[in-house]
C-alpha cells in the first residue's frame, strides 16, 4: 500500500495544487464581488441606487405653474388645443430652471421651424391631426403673427 | 386631434396624479427638486409603455429629449429610443401576388423630425415611435454572463455600467435592435425608462415631451393606473410576439407589417 | 435611406454598425482547432486507431497552443478585459457564454494539460536533473517535487491518462459545441438560430483539427527532417475526409431546410447569401472550402496514387479546408450581423487595420499558436525519433 502511494504521490500534489488555486480563487471572489450582489436577483443591488441617482433634465409639465411663476401661460395653454403639449416640448429642458429661476434661462424659441415641426403636413401623420402645406398656408407671414403658441386657435 | 376643456382637465389631473407619485413625493417636484423625493417601493410597481400609433405625429420630440435628459452620444447609431416611418404601398390588383415590402425610414433616428418623401400612390404611412420594450422574459438578460444587466423587480431592464465587461452579448440578443455599446464607457447602454425619473414620482422624458400623448408610461401593478383601461379599449400588440420575449411596450394600431 | 454609407435598405439605427468583429470569428476558430486536434490524438489513446500514433503528442501540443492563445481575441474584443474575471465570479447561470467560461478552464486544466503533462513526465523529471541555467528551473517546477518515474507509476499514469482522455472527448465535444450554442440559441437573430448550430460547430472543428495537425505534422517532419509516416499521413486523411462529409451534409442540411420552410427570415438571407455573401460563403466556404477539398480528399481515397502526389493533395485539401473552416466562421459571425432584423436592410462590416480589433491584431493573433507551438515542442520534443524513451508498459512503438 505505502509503495503504490508512493507511485501516485505527484498526482497527490496535482490534486494539491488544483485545491490551492481553487481556495485562491475563493478568496479573489469574496474580495472583488461587491457585498450587494445577488440579493434582488443576478446583479449588484446598489445600480438601483446609483441609476436612480443621475441628474434630471426635464421638469415636469405640472412644475412651470408653480410659485407664481407662469401661471398666465399654463392657463392658456390649458384652454386651447396646445393642452396636451408639455411646457419643454417646445421650450427644452427646464429642470435646472425650474431649480433656480434665475441661474437657467429658458431655452429659446426655434420659431416658424419650431411649428412645423409637428405640423408641416406628411403623409404619414394621423389624418385628423392638424397639419398644413406650411408653405401655402403661411402667405409669407411668420407663424407667430396669426397663433399665439399658448392658445394657437385663439 | 382636439380634446376640450372638461376631458382634458379630467385626464390631465388623473395623468398627473397617477404617474406613480405620492403627493409627499409631488411637493419636492414642485419645489424642482425631485432628487429628494422620499423612498421608492420598488414592490408595488411594475413598469410597462402604452404607445399609440395612431397619435403619433413623427415629430422626433421623444427621441430628442431622450438624448438630452439620458446625455446619450448624439450619433444616430445610439439610439436608446428612435421613430421609424413605414410607407407600406397598397396591393396592385393587376399583380396580387408581388411581394409587398414596406418600405422604412428613420433619419437621424427621427430626432429631427421626418423630410416630406415623394408620395407612393395609394399606400399607407404611419410612424412607430421604438424603444427598449423591458420585456418580462428578456433574451438580453438571459445571455448576460456576468449579471450585468438584468430584470429589476418592479420590470425595468437596466445595466450595471460597472459591472459590464462590453462583451456586447446582450446586443446580439435583443430582436429589437434597443441596445448599443455606449462608446465613452466602453459598456452596453439602452433606454432605462428613465429609471431615475419615474422612481421619483415624473414620466419618462419621451413621455413628458410627446405633444400628442401617443407614449404613456404605465404602472401594472396599480389598479387605477390608465394603461389598464388603455389596454382594454384597444386592440394591442407588441413588436414579435413570436418571441415570446414578454414585451411591455403595448402598441396600440400596430401593423402587421412593422418588425 | 441610408444613413450611413454602407447602408442599405432600412436598418434599426442601432445595426448600422457591427459589434462582433474579426476577432470573434478567430476565437471560435481557434477553440475548433483546440477541438478538432484533441479529438484526432485520442483516436489513438481510446480508439487504438494506432496508425495515427505518430501524432498524438504533436495534437497534444497543437491543441494546448491554440488554446492558450484563443483567449487573447476576446481580450481584445472586450470594452472592459480587466472586468473578465467576472465571468468567473459572478457567472450568469442562464448564459452560455458565462458557462462556457467553466468548460473552458476544465477542458484546460483538467484534461489538456493534465495529460500532456501526464505524457511528458518521463522527458521533464530526465530534463529536471539533466538540463541547465533556467530551463532546468522550469523543468524541476513541472514535476512537482516528484521524481518517480517507476514502472509502476508510470502504469498508473497510463490508467491516469487514459481516464482524462475518455473524459476528455465528451470535453471535447462539449467545448466546440457550446461555442456553437453561443450562436444557436440566439433566437433574436435567424442567421444564427438553429438546433444545428452546435453540431455543425462541432464538426467543422473536428475537420479544421485534424486539417491542421496534419499540415503541421508534414512541416514539423520536414523541419526536423523526420520521414513521414505514411500510414499515418493516409489515416488522418481518411478521418479528414468522413468528417468533412459529415460536416458537408449537416450544412446542407441546413441550407435545405431553410430553402423549403422558407420563413420570414429566408428572403432576406438569401438575398445577402447572394450578394454581401456571396465571395465569402458560395465561392469561399462551399466550392473552395468545401466541395473542392473533399474532391481532392475523395480522389486519395478512391484511386491508388503515388506518395508525393498524395503528399501534395493532402496539403492542397488541408490548407483549403482550413481557409474554408475560417470562411464558415466568418459567414456565420459576421454573415449574421450584415442584414437587419427588420429584414428590410443590410449593412457593411468596415475592418480597421491597425485598430484594436482590426486586421493587423487579428493576424497577430493567428500566427502567435504556431509560435507557441514552435516554444512547446523544443521544451516537449514530440517525436520519439527525437529523444531516448524509456520504456513504457504496453507502448508499442
Amino acid at each position: 500500500m505505502p509503495q503504490r502511494f508512493r507511485d501516485a504521490e505527484h498526482l497527490v500534489r496535482l490534486a494539491i495544487l488544483f485545491f490551492v488555486g481553487a481556495l485562491v480563487f475563493l478568496v479573489v471572489r469574496a474580495l472583488w464581488v461587491p457585498a450587494d450582489f445577488g440579493e434582488l436577483g443576478h446583479f449588484r443591488t446598489g445600480v438601483l441606487q446609483d441609476i436612480r441617482n443621475l441628474p434630471i433634465h426635464y421638469a415636469a409639465r405640472a412644475s412651470c405653474g408653480q410659485a407664481d411663476c407662469h401661471e398666465e401661460e399654463v392657463a392658456s395653454l390649458a384652454s386651447d388645443t396646445h393642452a396636451s403639449v408639455g411646457c419643454e416640448s417646445c421650450h427644452g429642458a427646464l429642470a435646472a430652471h425650474a431649480a433656480d429661476p434665475k441661474l437657467a434661462k429658458a431655452a429659446t424659441l426655434e420659431g416658424d421651424e419650431l411649428c412645423s415641426r409637428c405640423h408641416a403636413s406628411l403623409a404619414a401623420r394621423p389624418k385628423d391631426f392638424a397639419q398644413v402645406d406650411i408653405e401655402v398656408h403661411r402667405e409669407g407671414s411668420a407663424c407667430s403673427e396669426c397663433h399665439d403658441s399658448h392658445a394657437p386657435t385663439q | 386631434m382636439s380634446l376640450d376643456r372638461r376631458e382634458f382637465l379630467a385626464k390631465g389631473t388623473m395623468f398627473l396624479l397617477l404617474t406613480g407619485a405620492a403627493s409627499r413625493a409631488w411637493a419636492f417636484i414642485e419645489q424642482g427638486r425631485p432628487q429628494d423625493a422620499p423612498d421608492y417601493d420598488l414592490a408595488t410597481h411594475w413598469w410597462a409603455m402604452f404607445i399609440d400609433i395612431e397619435k403619433c405625429i413623427g415629430c422626433g420630440r421623444c427621441v430628442d429629449a431622450c438624448k438630452v435628459e439620458n446625455d446619450v452620444p448624439p450619433e444616430a447609431y445610439y439610439s436608446r429610443t428612435w421613430v421609424e416611418r413605414y410607407i407600406i404601398p397598397p396591393i396592385d390588383p393587376a399583380d396580387p401576388m408581388a411581394e409587398i415590402l414596406p418600405i422604412v425610414d428613420s433619419p437621424n433616428a427621427g430626432r429631427d423630425g421626418f423630410p416630406e418623401v415623394p408620395a407612393v400612390a395609394g399606400a399607407k404611412s404611419f410612424f412607430v415611435p421604438k424603444l427598449c420594450n423591458h420585456c418580462a422574459e428578456s433574451p438580453c438578460t438571459q445571455v448576460c454572463p456576468v449579471g450585468a444587466t438584468f430584470r429589476g423587480p418592479d420590470g425595468v431592464v437596466l445595466i450595471d455600467k460597472t459591472w459590464c465587461v462590453g462583451c456586447r452579448y446582450c446586443i446580439q440578443a435583443c430582436p429589437y435592435g434597443c441596445r448599443f455599446l455606449d462608446p465613452r464607457t466602453n459598456t452596453a447602454d439602452k433606454c432605462t425608462l428613465c429609471y431615475h425619473r419615474i422612481t421619483r414620482g415624473l414620466t419618462t422624458a419621451c413621455c413628458e415631451v410627446c405633444p400628442t400623448q401617443a407614449r404613456v408610461l404605465g404602472n401594472l401593478r396599480n389598479p387605477d393606473d390608465p394603461i389598464h383601461q388603455l389596454l382594454k379599449e384597444h386592440n394591442v400588440q407588441v413588436l414579435k410576439p413570436n418571441l415570446a420575449t414578454g414585451a411591455k411596450a403595448y402598441y396600440n394600431g400596430l401593423d402587421g407589417a412593422v418588425r | 435611406m441610408h444613413t450611413l454609407p454602407g447602408v442599405e435598405g432600412f436598418m434599426y439605427p442601432n445595426e448600422m454598425e457591427l459589434q462582433w468583429s474579426i476577432l470573434i470569428v478567430i476565437y471560435p476558430y481557434l477553440t475548433g482547432l483546440v477541438a478538432g486536434a484533441f479529438i484526432l490524438a485520442s483516436l489513438q489513446r481510446v480508439f487504438n486507431v494506432e496508425a495515427v500514433k505518430p501524432t498524438y503528442r504533436l495534437a497534444l501540443l497543437t491543441a494546448l497552443a491554440f488554446m492558450l492563445i484563443a483567449p487573447l481575441p476576446l481580450q481584445l474584443h472586450l470594452g472592459h478585459p480587466e472586468r473578465s474575471l467576472e465571468m468567473f465570479l459572478t457567472p450568469h447561470t442562464t448564459s452560455a457564454m458565462a458557462m462556457f467560461g467553466f468548460v473552458y478552464l476544465w477542458y484546460l486544466l483538467a484534461v489538456l494539460v493534465i495529460e500532456i503533462w501526464l505524457e511528458f513526465r518521463p522527458y521533464i523529471v530526465e530534463q529536471a536533473q539533466t538540463a541547465s541555467g533556467a530551463l532546468r528551473l522550469f523543468y524541476r517546477a513541472l514535476t512537482l517535487g516528484s521524481y518517480n518515474v517507476s514502472p509502476h507509476a508510470l502504469e498508473i499514469d497510463d490508467r491516469v491518462g487514459r481516464i482524462i482522455t475518455v473524459v476528455g472527448i465528451p470535453s471535447a465535444f462539449l467545448l466546440h459545441g457550446y461555442v456553437g450554442f453561443i450562436f444557436g440559441s440566439i433566437k433574436a437573430n435567424p442567421w444564427w438560430s438553429t438546433p444545428l448550430m452546435p453540431v455543425v460547430f462541432l464538426f467543422s472543428a473536428i475537420v479544421s483539427g485534424i486539417a491542421a495537425v496534419l499540415l503541421i505534422y508534414l512541416v514539423y517532419c520536414k523541419l526536423s527532417k523526420i520521414p513521414i509516416d505514411m500510414p499515418c499521413l493516409d489515416s488522418m486523411a481518411k478521418y479528414l475526409y468522413y468528417a468533412f462529409l459529415v460536416d458537408f451534409s449537416l450544412e446542407m442540411l441546413d441550407l435545405i431546410h431553410r430553402i423549403y420552410v422558407s420563413d420570414e427570415s429566408f428572403k432576406s438571407l438569401d438575398f445577402m447569401v447572394h450578394t454581401r455573401l456571396y465571395g465569402s460563403q458560395v465561392v469561399g466556404q462551399i466550392v473552395l472550402g468545401t466541395v473542392l477539398p473533399i474532391g481532392l480528399l475523395g480522389l486519395t481515397q478512391l484511386l491508388s496514387l503515388s506518395v508525393q502526389v498524395r503528399q501534395r493533395l493532402y496539403v492542397t485539401a488541408g490548407a483549403l479546408t482550413m481557409a474554408g473552416i475560417f470562411l464558415m466562421r466568418w459567414n456565420v459571425v459576421i454573415g449574421g450581423q450584415l442584414f437587419s432584423k427588420s429584414f428590410l436592410g443590410y449593412t457593411t462590416y468596415k475592418m480597421g487595420f491597425a485598430t484594436r480589433e482590426g486586421l493587423l491584431p487579428a493576424l497577430v493573433v493567428l500566427v502567435l499558436p504556431l509560435l507557441v507551438l514552435w516554444v512547446l515542442v523544443r521544451l516537449f520534443p514530440p517525436m520519439e525519433e527525437q529523444r531516448p524513451a524509456p520504456a513504457r508498459p504496453g507502448d508499442q512503438a
